[in-house]
């Protein structure tokens, strides 16, 4: 296919926009390109990105699914990918106008800014990505072609783990304590507080805190958790489980900071092609693919569009606010810029659309809850003065990790017999009960024994247990 | 960090990219996954569209239900977040949940779907991959010798014109030359002419060709009365596919013929077939003496293998029942296999009558009876239909 472009044309743009990267005060990791295809793109987004990545059948259907729907303009594909790596890696589409190219550019900037700086990404290591994930590639390659382990069990372990690799620690800041440190503090915390005033008040009773439970206190990560604790897990099976944790753990902060990562890129994209005085026809067809971007969706959640007025409205409520916002959170102290970088630091969707996402920002939009009744789906609450709380709360219970169940290992050797017991931590949210089946079948293949987890099925507590006979639920 | 180093461009290489299908492994991992999901839900799969007598190289698009990835996930009382045109109001009624008008679907989360693209071919071989029934595939060849094209067969001095072979003579006679040259010696004379002799003429010698030759007719009989709806059409529809298809793995030739019948009985096109209700009663014994007529006329058993199947709610008249019990020995006598398959849905009324306790009079062996009342049944009651199949007379 033709293009109304070459390579020269793109290093031309790049060197202008990183001069307005440098002068928004931005701050990037080294950046690459690489110009791909169709058939490439649709590769890479198999496999989220990364250049090198083990094998596993998921990852061919995920190809197969986004082939679907990109055949059959259900969906078309993204103007760019880009990984959060340094430098970070991010393809171009061939087939791209000048101007999208130009855009995207500005718009990989903007993420791979945000990589940089987001607390939630501090943890992921980016200068080492590339390495690690080859290395494991390679790792699982090995295990697949060793003899004694062959592609078979090698996918039947990769199965079960991936079923569970979403179960693991939320908040990658506060630190992970080993069970030693862990006892430590239980003891710790157990000590009666100091009281100024025990004279009068009646004698606090101390509660000798249950040292002998594994693990000490409730535990998120379940892969890592059955690796040190399962015995019967061979070398392989561990270094497996090892690998899919970390792997899974790396992509973490994207799904943590969707919202907030489009909206910043989006947002610095708009800034950045508006200051670059492009020729008018380039201006004109930015303004259109920018809006196609950007444009809500009917009856869904566009995270660009959502992201983008949210960091507009805070860059523009402390340049710019309104008498009544005034009144209501004071004068703001900081410029727009300061407090949008700022918040880019700090934040994570969750916490972001908490803090910013304002009651006429949900009525500018018309935000509603929507909820199953029967067949249908029913708008039930809209962003009405009593309304508008609760769908912002049920907002934020459906960014980032919020969608995840949370599931903590509450005791490895349940009623003294190794059984794995679990509690779902429950928000009114019920399980599938199909999948929990399923995937209780997979935790109890890598436990090697009877696993159980406690929830509650239409406001009634049940345990959902899994042992070598099967399925069972138990009401209790 | 800053943006100190220069941005990298990698320019678009086709070599890179023709090399660079990097997920072909793992997309043949989850195709195998797929053949096996489909195996699980085949009469579901097959139903939808008019495959019956599609060339076999057709492509079809099935649409999969994904080899579920399980994890945990939230159920069906999870509210969602929306954003409306600006007049969103409580009570609104959004649409029905994913999966629009299919039921079952819809109020699964997660149930992705997509397609794959099957010949019809490799959706066959998947079906009857396990289908054991290594002894019967032998005894039902019932082959039919049948003079076909003829087969050369060395070369003869003597013969028609058409099968000269020219290349052969010219040798021939070159050879002849040669041979007379070397008797003549010195004196032979280049210029003269040496005509081609009858001596030298080469024929092809072709020998007509017997070759065991396989033809089979598969009767596709259905009761349309009024009592029959798209429900049991449908289950009618998947078990004559099945069978069609069977057929056709085992015999060159395959020939089709659909017979509808009320009080009487007429043979139709497939679409008609499938998609035309008719009202009024049943004679089941019509639609077979029907059968027999066009058996004898066009396919007599001497020379086709006959394979015949019936599909019904059973609500036969009372006073038919002789008479249909008469036909179906008949069509017993005459067919590799005769079946008859009761279609009543769970739920359909009890008052309905059934022909199951008519035929149990029945003594042949190669017919079978089968109750069809969901999906689930279609498959189990073909592989017990073609467990029957009779050494051939």
């Amino acid at each position: 296919m033709d293009t109304n472009w070459d390579v020269r044309d793109l290093e031309y743009w790049d060197e202008k926009i990183r001069e307005k990267v440098e002068e928004f005060g931005l701050s990037c990791f080294p950046q690459e390109f690489e110009v791909c295809d169709h058939f490439q793109m649709l590769g890479a987004m198999a496999y989220s990105g990364m250049p090198s990545h083990y094998p596993h059948w998921s990852y061919g259907k995920s190809y197969e699914k986004l082939k679907t729907m990109y055949d059959y303009g259900i969906s078309g594909l993204p103007y760019e990918m880009v990984i959060n790596s340094s430098p970070a890696l991010a393809y171009l589409m061939r087939d791209n106008t000048l101007c999208l190219q130009i855009l995207t550019i500005a718009h990989v900037y903007g993420h791979n800014d945000f990589f940089c700086n987001n607390f939630t990404f501090s943890s992921t290591r980016a200068e080492l990505t590339l390495n690690l994930f080859k290395i494991h590639a390679d790792r699982v390659r090995k295990y697949m072609e060793d003899p004694s382990i062959g592609v078979e069990k090698v996918e039947e372990l990769l199965d079960a783990a991936h079923a569970v690799a979403i179960q693991c620690r939320r908040n990658l800041a506060i630190k992970k304590l080993s069970t030693e440190e862990d006892r430590l503090r239980l003891l710790d915390v157990a000590k009666p507080l100091a009281d100024p005033f025990q004279n009068v008040h009646k004698r606090q009773t101390y509660v000798q805190p249950d040292l002998q439970k594994t693990p000490p206190s409730p535990e998120e990560d379940i892969l890592l958790f059955v690796r040190d604790h399962n015995p019967y897990l061979s070398e392989w099976e561990k270094d497996l489980l090892t690998i899919v944790h970390e792997r899974e753990r790396y992509f973490l902060p994207q799904i943590e900071t969707k919202i907030m990562n489009e909206g910043w890129a989006s947002f610095w994209h708009r800034e950045i092609l508006n200051s670059l005085h492009l020729p008018q026809e380039l201006h004109l067809e930015f303004l259109v693919r920018h809006n196609q971007v950007v444009r809500p969706f009917p009856r869904g959640l566009n995270p660009y569009y959502l992201g983008l007025r949210l960091w507009d409205d805070i860059k523009r409520r402390h340049d710019d606010p309104t008498p009544e916002e005034i009144e209501k959170y004071g004068k703001p102290t900081k410029t727009g810029m300061q407090a949008i970088f700022e918040v880019r630091e700090v934040d994570r969707d969750a916490s972001f659309l908490r803090r910013f996402l304002t009651e006429e920002l949900m009525r500018d939009m018309d935000m509603f809850q929507y909820e199953p009744r029967g067949e249908e789906l029913v708008v039930s609450k809209v962003s009405d003065r009593e309304g508008w709380r609760e769908v912002k709360e049920t907002l934020i219970k459906n960014v980032g990790l919020g969608t995840i169940p949370v599931i903590k290992i509450e005791d490895a050797d349940h009623g003294h017999n190794r059984v794995l017991y679990m509690r779902h931590h429950h928000d009114g949210r019920d399980l599938q009960l199909e999948y929990a089946e399923r995937t209780l079948a997979y935790i109890q293949r890598l436990w090697g024994h009877e696993v159980m987890v406690e929830t509650a099925v239409n406001g009634k507590k049940v345990l959902l247990a899994y042992s070598d006979k099967g399925f069972a639920v138990k009401e209790r | 960090m800053s943006t100190t180093t220069a941005t990298i461009f990698r320019p678009y290489s086709q070599q890179d990219a023709l090399r660079s299908d990097r997920s072909a492994g793992d997309r043949q991992r989850h195709r195998q996954k797929v053949r096996e999901a489909i195996r699980g839900n085949i009469a579901d799969l097959v139903a939808e569209e008019s495959i019956i007598g599609k060339d076999k190289d057709k492509i079809i698009k099935v649409p999969i239900r994904g080899v579920k990835e399980y994890r945990f996930i939230y159920g069906d009382n999870a509210p969602g977040v929306g954003q409306g045109d600006g007049n969103a109001q409580p009570g609104q009624v959004l649409g029905r949940q994913q999966g629009q008008g299919d039921k079952k679907a819809g109020d699964q989360p997660g149930v992705d779907y997509y397609e794959t693209d099957v010949t019809l071919e490799e959706l066959i071989e998947i079906m009857f991959e396990d289908l054991e029934l290594p002894d019967m595939e032998r005894k039902t060849l019932r082959e039919v010798l049948s003079q076909r094209i003829s087969k050369r067969k060395g070369y003869r001095k003597a013969g028609i014109r058409i099968r000269l072979d020219k290349k052969r003579t010219a040798i021939s006679r070159i050879r002849r030359k040669l041979a007379v040259q070397r008797g003549v010696g010195e004196e032979w004379d280049e210029e003269e002419r040496f005509p081609f002799h009858n001596d030298d003429m080469t024929y092809r010698h072709l020998e007509p060709n017997t070759r065991p030759d396989s033809n089979a007719v598969v009767f596709c009989i259905m009761d349309t009365s009024g009592s029959m709806d798209m429900m049991k059409k449908y289950l009618a529809r998947s078990f004559f596919f099945l069978l069609y298809q069977f057929v056709r793995t085992k015999y060159e030739h395959v020939e089709v013929v659909f017979i509808a019948h009320q009080t009487t009985a007429k043979e139709v096109t497939e679409d008609e077939f499938f998609h035309k209700g008719e009202s009024g009663g049943t004679f089941i014994s019509s639609g077979y003496t029907k059968t027999l007529e066009i058996i004898q006329e066009r396919y007599h058993p001497t020379l086709w293998n006959v394979y015949a199947f019936h599909c019904s709610d059973g609500d036969n008249f009372e006073s038919d029942n002789p008479a249909t019990l008469k036909a179906a020995k008949e069509l017993c006598s005459v067919c590799n296999l005769f079946g008859y398959g009761e279609i009543k849905p769970l739920g359909s009324p009890h008052y309905e009558n059934s022909m199951l306790s008519t035929f149990r009079d029945m003594k042949a062996d190669n017919f079978q009876v089968t109750l069809i009342e969901r999906k689930e049944d279609i498959w189990p009651s073909f592989k017990a239909f073609l467990a029957r199949d009779k050494i051939s007379p």
